[in-house]
């Protein structure tokens, strides 16, 4: 108690601006947070204007936040861990409040778009006319974004396209211009002509113009004409119309009507259109991980192999650390020094290098093991013996980091305990099961626990060992026999082929928050670490 | 006579025997530590560049694999070795710079919620980074949208990402060393009118210097290591990590390119086994306090 009133005192003290230097300091500061503040108010409308509520929210949130520490007195602290609580705010915490988001949306391929941007994509589909006549195109850019184009149709007559309209020469808005009087245009307005090659550097923006008919030239309105290779512009009519009153598209060939479903766009008879939208689709992605049987039934083996895992991690590397820490824990051991040094090694090692070596080593055509062992396992490929060969590689890497933990642990056992049970008449064998396990067991409780979160989620070595595989048949989507929750969210999110649903990536990324979530808080409370903070003061 | 002689050959057989299976023991757990070390060690040598029929001693041994590594345009190792070492160095500095500020309050000053916050920052830290891979991935892909030099495939955006995970264990580990530098120093500075700022800057950071050191190699190393989320944002071949790289190299190619992979392995392995036996002392220290190496 004292020494915080001493400590509020001293912060207390050093407001009254003794020094010109501080004033300096203090325009200094107002310039940067007038400057910041200039900055967000910049981007708010633009954010606003894309829908882009989440960016919007961290913006205003982050500026006032740092308008507020750097403003108010009372904010002193604030100021100092500022810079951790953004980057913390922008990379933990949003990102798990939008992995919750993105867990009850469709968010995935076929469904990255907003509605309006697939409904706009959809608008700008264009269906080819060969009835209608071709066009011969020449070209005119001003190098700054401005294009046009001269058309000549097969009669001989011309038009120029600009500006999404179709112009005839004596309505163009633009002057045309023969320079050398050869026939041909050499500008149209201040855009100059492009001859053959140069053409292709802009190839990409001519592809995109469209140029709507005046209703005069064929009495149509609906007719747009649009490049369809470099030396033809051809007559174009939409394919679908969206009508915001019904919420349908319909497609202008045949008239079916498409109707919103789930973030796609539904015919009557159940026909599908390829772009869909993102929505929320409330639990369906969680029910689908429970009843969708090419779902809920690879996703369970994914679900218990993953507890398996951590269980047979901790346990064998563990039980191999205390073994071999029992056996150095003797003083009067040779060359303990050495074997300490020696075992230790493949902990030094970084993990991602140890991984891809022992794959290598498990190769069942070339690999190193089956040469020795004269024998053609399929380390890789069979279910059953990837899953031993992932413990192997695990035992590997972990048995170190157990081994250094127990000698800790075994040191801080009082010897007076041994001397008893000696005089008592128990064997060593008995001493370790009576005396020591136990004691180490509850010491080290906390760091097994901690060990079992951490393979929990031990993304590098499965899959840089097996990628997850071998595949599980039948699955729909990829999922394979040694993948764990964490390796198979990141398949289900970014592997190619069927990879993209973000959002059952994301339910499964909830799953695996809730368990972890439960497994620390159980450890944080073995391990006092509250107590620690209030022992601190 | 005879009787007590049989008795101590049979006690000196016993302890030899029960001393042998004790070093044997220990040796079999050591071949099966280094076997792997000294396996790659010899492909690195071994001018053939494949896996199959490999030698414990390579016949022809030579440094070709290490020319070979620095000479592929299609896998450009030096560049990952760089582009990591760029992105370790700066993400540490930063994360030092970020975590002793933090540190420095929760150790000096006294405010409501530092006890709470204390707490807050170890238990949101508890959920790795990774679990959050998909909206990490798509804020990227947004941010970049607007900020394109913060955008997927930038190492920019990959440390911003790192920087989210710079809080927690560290500030626990600055907190505890700047608790223990006295006051005494700091409470002069305050009477000649010094900010805290001033007082963080010139005083307390000079003074922690052993344990900025320490935050910056773990740090490192974390960084060093970490594939998941430099798999997730990195596209281009010229942006990849060594992590990331090193797995799309060998990928299935271990007939053709394990002497090659073996050399970039030992480079690649090097700065970390250096660091680990100059900071062996804190790692162990942080290990029995339930930190975990990646």
């Amino acid at each position: 108690m004292k020494k915080a009133a001493h400590s509020t005192d001293t912060y207390n003290t050093n407001h009254a601006g003794r020094q010109p230097v501080k004033a300096g300091l203090m325009i200094t500061k107002i310039i940067l947070l007038g400057l910041l503040n200039a900055l967000a108010l910049w981007a708010i409308p633009i954010l606003w204007g894309d829908s882009q509520w989440i960016l919007l929210g961290v913006l205003v949130i982050a500026t006032a936040g740092i308008d507020y520490a750097f403003l108010s007195k009372k904010a002193l602290p604030l100021r100092f861990m500022l810079p951790g609580l953004l980057f913390m705010m922008i990379m933990v915490i949003f990102p798990i409040g939008y992995t919750v988001y993105v867990a009850f949306t469709n968010f995935g391929t076929g469904h990255i778009l907003t509605k309006a941007q697939a409904v706009d994509q959809y608008t700008h589909r264009y269906l080819l006319q060969e009835n209608l006549p071709v066009y011969t195109p020449e070209y005119y850019t001003d190098n700054a974004g401005q294009f046009a184009v001269l058309l000549t149709d097969p009669d001989g007559r011309q038009f120029v396209g600009y500006e999404q309209t179709l112009y005839s020469l004596a309505e163009s808005p633009l002057e045309l211009v023969d320079e050398d009087g050869d026939g041909v245009f050499d500008k149209i307005g201040n855009l100059g002509r492009l001859g053959g090659l140069e053409v292709f550097s802009y190839l990409g923006q001519f592809e995109k113009l469209v140029f709507q008919y005046d209703d005069h030239l064929d009495n149509r309105t609906d007719v747009y004409l649009k490049m369809r290779s470099m030396d033809q512009f051809a007559s174009y009519v939409p394919q679908f119309e969206y009508s915001a009153a019904s919420d349908t598209l319909t497609d202008l060939e045949d008239g079916t009507a498409y109707r919103v479903l789930d973030g796609s766009f539904v015919s009557d008879s159940g026909e599908t259109l390829d772009v869909g939208f993102r929505t929320t689709v409330g639990w369906r992605n969680f029910t689908s991980l429970l009843t969708n049987k090419r779902i809920a039934g690879p996703f369970w083996q994914v679900f218990s192999w993953t507890i398996v895992w951590a269980i047979l991690s901790v346990v064998t590397t563990f039980a191999l650390g205390l073994l071999l820490a029992v056996l150095l824990n003797d003083a009067k051991l040779k060359l303990r020094g050495l074997y300490r040094v020696l075992l230790i090694i493949p902990y030094t090692l970084p993990a991602f290098i140890s991984a891809l070596i022992w794959r290598g080593m498990f190769n069942t055509e070339v690999g190193l093991i089956n040469n020795v062992l004269g024998m053609s396992i399929p380390w890789l490929q069979d279910p059953f013996w990837a899953k031993v060969a992932l413990i192997i590689v695990n035992l590997w890497l972990g048995f170190p980091y157990m081994m250094i933990i127990s000698l800790g642990a075994l040191q801080s056992i009082p010897t007076d305990l041994y001397e008893a049970a000696t005089v008592d008449g128990a064997s060593g064998w008995h001493q370790f099961w009576k005396i020591t396990f136990p004691l180490l067991l509850v010491s080290l409780a906390p760091l097994l626990i901690a060990s079992f979160a951490f393979n929990f989620n031990n993304f590098s070595v499965i899959y840089l060992v097996t990628e997850g595989r071998p595949a599980i048949a039948g699955a729909l989507t990829p999922t394979g026999a040694t993948d764990i929750l964490i390796t198979y969210t990141y398949r289900l999110a970014f592997e190619g082929g069927s990879g993209g649903r973000y959002g059952l990536a994301s339910a499964v990324s909830i799953l695996i928050f809730l368990i972890v979530g439960t497994i620390s808080w159980f450890n944080f409370r073995f391990t006092g670490a509250l107590e620690e903070v209030n022992d601190n003061g | 006579m005879a009787e007590q002689g049989h008795r101590s050959i049979k006690r000196f057989f016993a302890n030899f025997l029960n001393r042998f299976w004790r070093h044997a023991l220990i040796w079999v757990c050591i071949v099966f530590a280094l076997f792997p070390v000294v396996w790659i060690i010899s492909a690195s040598l071994d001018p053939a560049n494949s896996i199959s029929g490999q030698k414990l001693i390579p016949p022809n041994a030579s440094f070709i694999n290490f020319q070979r590594l620095f000479q592929s345009e299609q896998h450009p190792f030096g560049i990952w070795f760089l582009n990591t070492f760029k992105l370790c160095i700066v993400t540490a500095t930063l994360v030092v710079l970020i975590t002793s500020l933090a540190a420095y309050a929760f150790s000096r000053l006294r405010f409501k919620g530092r006890r709470s916050g204390l707490f807050a920052i170890l238990l949101i830290q508890m959920f790795p980074q990774m679990l959050a891979m998909v909206a990490i991935y798509l804020i990227v892909f947004m941010l970049g949208e607007y900020i394109p030099a913060l955008g997927l495939d930038t190492h920019a955006g990959l440390i911003l990402v790192y920087l989210g995970g710079a809080m927690g264990a560290n500030v626990w580990l600055l907190k505890g060393f700047f608790d223990t530098i006295p006051k005494s120093l700091e409470e002069s500075a305050m009477i000649d009118g010094a900010t805290h700022f001033q007082i963080f800057w010139r005083i307390i950071l000079p003074l922690a210097r052993p344990i900025l050191v320490v935050v910056f190699f773990l740090q490192f190393m974390a960084t060093y290591s970490e594939f998941v989320i430099a798999r997730v944002l990195l596209a281009d071949t010229n942006n990849l990590t060594m992590a990331v790289g090193l797995q799309t190299f060998i990928a299935d190619q271990y007939a053709k390119r394990w002497g090659v992979f073996a050399a970039a392995a030992l480079i690649g392995a090097l700065p970390i086994v250096i660091l680990y036996w100059f900071l062996q002392k804190h790692l162990v220290s942080g290990l029995t306090r339930g930190a975990v190496k990646g």
